[in-house]
């Protein structure tokens, strides 16, 4: 019996990994004659990060999609928290507890670094459009609450210097970083991140992965990844969910997947990206 | 009409337009309709009018046209807004839910349906006559205005009460809606879904639920709108040609600024009447007509975000 089958255990460096908080079962997603998922099962622990990883077009941002909302998978449930999803729309989802970044960066260019973070905060602030108006001391009280989380994440991520500049004239791995402080604001249960690091140099790779272990370790926040560098998944990550043309070829801890020879097959000995 | 209603009228039609623009880049081509529409619908339902009449009359034989009661402008105010609000949701539901991610060119089409369609619907379900709007807004010449310039220069100024009404309403009503864009949560979860339709998903926004909030704000300004319109000149179904002004009025203040809106509306209106008194004579008058136009094609040749708008940076 491995050591990931008890049900609580901590981690050598100290880290308290939980019971299941998501499970993926049996899902298939199809766009048209074009198979993305067949029939994957996985689950997400408490506390941990989990890492998906594959060659090109093997399926792993359409199965963060799904996890997200953003696709409706055509077979297959979707447990969160111990129950069974129903169908829902992507804001549901989010309002559920669970935040993502996207692969190709999707933030309001128009606003902010401040108002960018802000909006994560959105789904926290509970004044409606009536009593907004009215009661404005609430609203008001509300508001700086928000900006203290929002203030706090900004430090906590080293963006303080760009907290007034608009996103639109910031560099790329800044972008990255700043969408991982609108979803990070939001506090939620389960963070995806899809490819945080994807064209980032050496020295903003290393930066990104302190982030994602110190928000994992601080926060204790469960963290689902996407990510192609290989040294980096094996640093980071708890388990990891390798796949391969929409099909689960591995899972497990990064030395049981590294040893395995349908991973090894796949994976490394094709050539890819 | 002169200058100051003129300009009050435009700038809230841009009002309308702008909001919805901003949030959705539909390009709002019924934001006039909706403003007669709006009033239509007050004056039906104060002076209790039977909504279809003529249609039901000609239909069943009989000859209702009245409920034969009245009901005060307040609660009439109120239930026109309700209309405006299911207005809001149908056109979201029924047109533009469809249509998400279409081209803007496809979306402002459908825009131009949706006038024509307001436009009869209105007056099958109210009638074409030109009918009184008395929501007990002050009118006549202002005698303190009058008085003032009279004693300061020789001669007084005549301003109707209405006007500067309406213009304080105005003011208002882009003080508030700047208020709110830019410090509520339905606000900035409104600016939000104008940036970007993913980003806001993935933060928790309900894009249909802050579409039908804006088209619901819009009709709002609409009813403003026909409220001030109404009052001054009776509804008629000659305020969705106004609403063509209201393209100047945004070139001037820009699409996407609030502020704006009200700045291009009413330099239009006062600029169009100073024009016309000034210059007019020596041209042989009628500049009214082109003034709005040509003020706009300045602007587009050397200031084409307008004054207040974004500036317009086309990427490679
Ligand atoms: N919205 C979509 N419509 C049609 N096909 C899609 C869509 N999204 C993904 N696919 C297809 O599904 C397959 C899996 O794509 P996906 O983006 O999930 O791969 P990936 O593992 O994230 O690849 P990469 O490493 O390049 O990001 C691909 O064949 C892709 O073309
Ligand atoms: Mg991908």
């Amino acid at each position: 019996m491995s050591v990931m089958d008890q049900e609580t255990h901590v981690t050598p460096d100290g880290r308290t990994i939980g019971g299941v908080l998501m499970e993926m079962r049996n899902i298939s997603l199809r766009f048209g004659g074009v198979k993305a998922i067949t029939d994957i099962s996985f689950d997400i622990r408490e506390g941990e990060i989990r890492a998906i990883i594959g060659p090109n077009g093997a399926g792993k941002s359409s199965m963060l999609n799904v996890v997200s909302g953003f696709y409706i998978p055509q077979e297959g449930e979707v447990w969160y928290k111990g129950s069974v999803r129903p169908q829902m729309r992507p804001f549901e989802v989010a309002r559920q507890g669970i935040a993502r970044t996207f692969q190709n960066i999707a933030l309001f260019e128009g606003m902010s670094v401040l108002d960018n973070v802000m909006t994560g905060r959105l789904n926290h602030m509970t004044t409606g459009l009536l009593s907004q108006a009215i009661w404005k001391g609430k609203a008001e009280q509300e508001e700086i609450e928000n900006r203290e989380v929002a203030e706090k994440i900004i430090d906590f991520l080293e963006i303080q210097h760009i907290r007034k500049t608009p996103v639109s004239r910031l560099p790329y791995g800044l972008k990255k970083r700043v969408e991982l402080a609108r979803a990070l604001v939001a506090q939620p249960s389960l963070l995806l991140l899809d490819e945080p690091m994807a064209g980032m140099n050496v020295e903003e790779k290393e930066d990104m992965s302190r982030f994602i272990l110190d928000v994992n370790d601080e926060f204790g926040t469960t963290i689902a990844l996407i990510e192609h560098d290989m040294g980096v998944v094996m640093d980071l990550s708890d388990r990891v969910v390798v796949m391969d043309y929409g099909k689960k070829i591995g899972d497990g801890t990064p030395d049981e997947v590294r040893n395995n020879q349908a991973v090894i097959d796949a994976y490394l000995g094709v050539a890819h990206d | 009409m002169n200058g100051l209603m003129a300009g009050v009228l435009y700038a809230l039609v841009a009002l309308g337009f702008v909001l919805i623009f901003k949030a959705s880049g539909i390009f709002n081509f019924s934001q006039g309709v909706m403003a007669l529409f709006a009033a239509l619908t007050l004056v039906g339902i104060m002076e209790g009018r039977v909504p279809f009449s003529h249609l039901i009359n000609a239909v069943f034989g009989t000859s209702v046209h009245h409920f034969g009661w009245n009901v005060p402008a307040f609660a009439a105010i109120l239930l026109t807004m309700v209309v405006m609000v299911g207005l809001a949701w149908l056109v979201n539901r029924y047109i533009f839910r469809h249509l998400v991610g279409q081209e803007p060119i496809i979306l402002f089409m459908a825009t131009i349906g949706l006038a024509y369609f307001l436009e009869g619907f209105g007056d099958i379900m109210w009638g074409s006559d030109i009918k009184k709007l008395d929501v007990g807004l002050p009118q006549g010449i202002n005698s303190t205005i009058d008085e003032i310039t009279y004693n300061l220069l020789g001669y007084g100024f005549f301003i109707d009460n209405l006007d500067l009404w309406a213009t304080f309403v105005a003011i208002l009503l882009v003080i508030a809606l700047v208020l709110f864009a830019q410090y509520s949560k339905h606000g900035r979860a409104m600016r939000a879904v104008a940036d970007d339709h993913q980003a806001a998903l993935s933060v928790g926004i309900n894009l249909n639920f802050i579409w039908v909030m804006v088209w619901s704000l819009a009709g709002f300004v609409a009813l403003v709108a026909g409220i001030m319109w109404g009052t001054k000149s009776g509804v008629q179904f000659s305020l969705s040609l106004i609403a063509l002004k209201a393209l100047p009025v945004l070139m001037l203040g820009g699409f996407t600024s609030i502020p704006g809106a009200i700045v291009g509306g009413l330099i239009i209106g006062v600029g169009e009447k100073l024009f016309e008194f000034i210059v007019g004579p020596m041209v042989g008058g009628a500049t009214e007509n082109w003034f709005a136009y040509v003020l706009a094609l300045i602007f587009l040749v050397f200031r084409p975000q307008g004054l207040f708008g974004e500036k317009i940076i086309e990427r490679v």
